[in-house]
C-alpha cells in the first residue's frame, strides 16, 4: 500500500512523497503555535484583571461571573462552538464587526479561532492566577500600603511578583489547552489549510483520509509535547514552592 | 510647638464587622504609648484605623496634621500616611531580598520628598542586620525577620510608628534578644510610637504612656506609672501590681559591688555594675516587695529604705490594702505602690499626707542595662 511506502520513506531516505508531506505537516504546526501563543498572550492581558477582580472583590455576584467564565470546563466544545458560530456569523455581532473590514462573516477565519480559543481557554488561565492572588492574602498589600505604595504600585511590585507561579501555571495551561483544542475549532474554523487547519484538526483529517503516517507524526509529537508540558510544570511548581515563604 | 502639634488625637466610633469600637484619647507626640488590653479589646483595630488599613468614622490628628476629618469625612489613603508599621508577623516580602525589603519604603518616601531622618547604614548598624542584606527573607530566623521589619519601618522615614504586638510571635529567648533593639531605637529617635500589647511586662519595660482598653471602650489613658498605680484600675489590684521608676545611674562602688541609682532624688542600691554613670534606666518595683515603716528602720538587712509620703490608701479585700506613696518627704515625687495587710494598717494607722519610710525588698532592672540575650532572671537585691 502507498501508506507503507510513505511510512518507510519518511524514516529511511526522502522519497518523492516526503517533501509535500513535510510541507503539509508544517502548516498546521505553525498555525497551532501561532494560535496558542496569541491566545496565551491575550489571555494573560485580559485574564489578569479578571482574576484580580475575582480574587479581591466583595461583590456578591462575582461567583456567578466566575461560573460563567468556567463554563468551558464542562460545556461540550461543540456547544460553545455552535454559539460562537452564531455570534461570529453574518447575522451575529461578528458579522457586523466583520462588515467594517469588508468581510461577510468572522467565522472560518484565524481571528475567529483566536476569539474562540480565548473564551475556551479562559478558565485555565484565570483560575491559577486568581488562586495565586488569593493565596497571599491581604497582608502583603497592606504592608505595601504602609510603606507608601499606591494600589497600582503595589499591584505591579508586590501582587504580580508574588503571583508569578500562578502566571506560569496559567500560561502553560492556557497554551497547552489551546494546542489541544478541537471541537470549537472545527465548529467555527472549519478546516481551511493554512488558515484554520490546526494540528488537532489535521490529525483528524489524516486519519479520516487514511494518511496514517502523517497522523502518526503529529499524534506522537503531541504526545511528547503534552508529556513535556506536564512534567516541566510539575518540576517548575516544585522549584518555586521550595524556598521558604 | 502648641499642644495640638505635640499630640496624637484619636477618636473612633463605629462598627467594624460585628465589633463595636468607641474610643477617644490623646497620646503625646513622643515616646512610646502602649495600647494595652485583653485580646479582642480593639487595640489592633485602632492601630489599623490609624494606619488607614481599616476605616471607622472618627477623627485623627497626628502632630497637627489631620489624617481623618470627622466634619468633612475626608481621610488620607494608607499610602499617604507617614507611618512605620510593624506587624505581628514580620510580613517581609518573600520576593525581595532583605535589602529590597529595607529599601521598598525608603525609596517611595524619598521620592515624595520626605526628609531622610534615618539613613540606611545607620539603621542597618543599629539593628545588626548588615550581614543579612543579600539574603532571601525565607532564610532568616524569627528574630532576624522582625529586626528587618523594624528596619524597614524606620526607613519609611515615618512621623509615627505603629507596632502591633511585634514581639508576640517570637519565643521568649528571641524576644529577649530583640527587646534591647526596641529600647535602643526608642532612645535614638524622637518619633512617637503607638505600641499594641497584651503583655504587661513588655509595657512596663517599653512604654511611657498607656491607653487601657476593654471591649472596644477606653478604660483610662495617661502616663504609664499613673495607670499602673491607679487604684480604680485592675492593674493595681492584681497580684502582680507594680510600679516602674525612671532612674539615673550613679556611682559604682568596686569594694561593695553596689551601684547607686537616683530615683526622684532618693538613692537606691543595686548589687552589680549596670552601666555608665549618668545613663538612665528603668526599674520595676512589685507592690508586694514594698513594706512601710513609721520610723526609719535602723537594723535591717534591707538596703533600700527611702523616705516616702503616703498619697492614698485603698482596700483590696478583707486582708490586704494598697498604699500609694510618692518618693521623698515632699510633694510630687515618683509613685510607688506598697501592698500591706489591713492588720498592719489597723495597728500603724497610715494616713494620706503622712511622711513614712518604704523598705524595698527587690528592685528589678527592666531597662536597657539588662544584658541582651537569654535573660539571667531579674537582677535582684535583698
Amino acid at each position: 500500500m502507498s501508506l507503507k511506502t510513505s511510512d518507510t520513506g519518511r524514516i529511511k531516505k526522502p522519497s518523492d512523497l516526503a517533501m509535500p508531506l513535510f510541507e503539509d505537516l508544517w502548516s498546521p504546526i505553525r498555525l497551532t503555535l501561532a494560535l496558542a501563543s496569541i491566545t496565551t498572550f491575550l489571555l494573560l492581558i485580559v485574564g489578569t484583571p479578571i482574576a484580580w477582580w475575582l480574587a479581591r472583590s466583595n461583590a456578591p455576584w462575582k461567583e456567578a461571573v466566575a461560573a460563567v467564565l468556567s463554563l468551558p470546563l464542562v460545556l461540550p466544545p461543540t456547544v460553545l462552538g455552535f454559539y460562537l458560530l452564531l455570534a461570529l456569523g453574518p447575522n451575529g455581532p461578528g458579522g457586523w464587526i466583520g462588515g467594517f473590514f469588508g468581510l461577510r462573516t468572522l467565522a472560518f477565519t484565524f481571528e475567529a479561532l483566536v476569539i474562540g480559543s480565548v473564551l475556551y481557554s479562559m478558565p485555565f488561565v484565570v483560575q491559577p492566577i486568581r488562586n495565586a492572588f488569593e493565596a497571599f492574602g491581604d497582608r502583603p498589600l497592606e504592608v505595601a500600603a504602609t510603606l507608601g505604595a499606591t494600589s497600582w504600585d503595589a499591584f505591579w511590585t508586590v501582587a504580580i511578583p508574588l503571583a508569578r507561579p500562578g502566571f506560569m501555571t496559567g500560561a502553560v495551561l492556557g497554551f497547552a489547552h489551546t494546542v489541544g483544542e478541537f471541537g470549537v475549532v472545527l465548529m467555527i474554523g472549519g478546516n481551511i489549510p493554512n488558515r484554520t487547519k490546526v494540528l488537532s484538526v489535521a490529525v483528524y483529517d489524516y486519519v479520516e483520509s487514511l494518511q496514517w503516517a502523517q497522523a502518526h507524526i503529529l499524534a506522537a509529537g503531541m504526545l511528547v509535547f503534552s508529556f513535556v508540558v506536564i512534567l516541566s510544570m510539575t518540576l517548575l511548581e516544585k522549584r518555586i514552592a521550595r524556598p521558604g515563604r | 510647638m502648641n499642644s495640638a502639634e505635640a499630640t496624637i488625637s484619636v477618636r473612633y466610633s463605629g462598627v467594624l464587622g460585628d465589633f463595636k469600637l468607641d474610643v477617644a484619647f490623646e497620646a503625646p507626640m513622643r515616646g512610646i504609648t502602649a495600647l494595652f488590653g485583653p485580646s479582642g479589646c480593639g487595640k489592633t483595630t485602632i492601630l489599623r484605623c490609624v494606619a488607614g488599613l481599616n476605616h471607622l468614622p472618627g477623627h485623627l490628628v497626628v502632630g497637627g496634621d489631620v489624617w481623618q476629618d470627622a466634619a468633612s469625612g475626608r481621610s488620607l489613603e494608607p499610602h499617604e500616611r507617614s507611618v512605620g508599621y510593624v506587624f505581628q508577623e514580620a510580613s517581609l516580602f518573600p520576593h525581595l531580598s532583605v535589602r529590597g525589603n529595607l529599601l521598598y519604603g525608603q525609596r517611595r518616601a524619598l521620592k515624595k520628598g520626605v526628609p531622610e531622618r534615618f539613613q540606611v547604614n545607620e539603621i542597618v548598624e543599629l539593628l545588626s542586620i548588615g550581614h543579612l542584606l543579600d539574603r532571601a527573607t525565607g532564610e532568616l530566623s524569627g528574630g532576624e525577620r522582625q529586626r528587618v521589619a523594624l528596619g524597614r519601618a524606620f526607613l519609611t522615614q515615618p512621623r509615627l510608628f505603629l507596632m502591633d504586638e511585634p514581639l508576640s510571635a517570637l519565643d521568649r529567648i528571641t524576644k529577649e534578644e530583640i527587646l534591647p533593639y526596641f529600647e535602643a531605637l526608642r532612645a535614638s529617635t524622637s518619633v512617637p510610637t503607638l505600641y499594641v500589647s497584651h503583655d504587661i511586662s513588655e509595657v512596663e519595660r517599653l512604654a511611657d504612656h498607656m491607653v487601657l482598653l476593654e471591649s472596644g471602650q477606653l478604660v483610662a489613658a495617661g502616663p504609664l506609672n499613673g495607670l499602673l498605680a491607679d487604684p480604680r484600675l485592675p492593674l493595681a489590684r492584681s497580684a502582680e501590681a507594680a510600679t516602674v521608676l525612671e532612674v539615673r545611674i550613679g556611682h559604682y562602688s568596686i569594694e561593695e559591688g553596689l551601684t547607686v541609682l537616683d530615683a526622684g532624688g532618693e538613692s537606691l542600691l543595686i548589687p552589680r555594675w549596670i552601666g555608665q554613670q549618668g545613663g538612665t534606666d528603668r526599674v520595676r518595683v512589685a507592690a508586694t516587695d514594698v513594706s512601710l515603716a513609721v520610723d526609719r528602720p535602723s537594723k535591717t538587712t534591707i538596703l533600700n529604705v527611702v523616705p516616702v509620703r503616703v498619697k492614698d490608701i485603698h482596700v483590696l479585700d478583707n486582708a490586704q490594702i494598697n498604699v500609694l506613696v510618692t518618693i521623698g518627704h515632699r510633694q510630687g515625687g515618683p509613685m510607688l505602690l506598697a501592698r500591706i495587710t489591713r492588720r498592719a494598717q489597723r495597728v500603724l494607722g497610715f494616713e494620706p499626707g503622712q511622711d513614712v519610710y518604704a523598705q524595698i525588698k527587690a528592685v528589678s532592672l527592666i531597662g536597657s542595662s539588662r544584658q541582651p540575650g537569654p535573660a539571667p532572671g531579674h537582677a535582684e537585691m535583698i
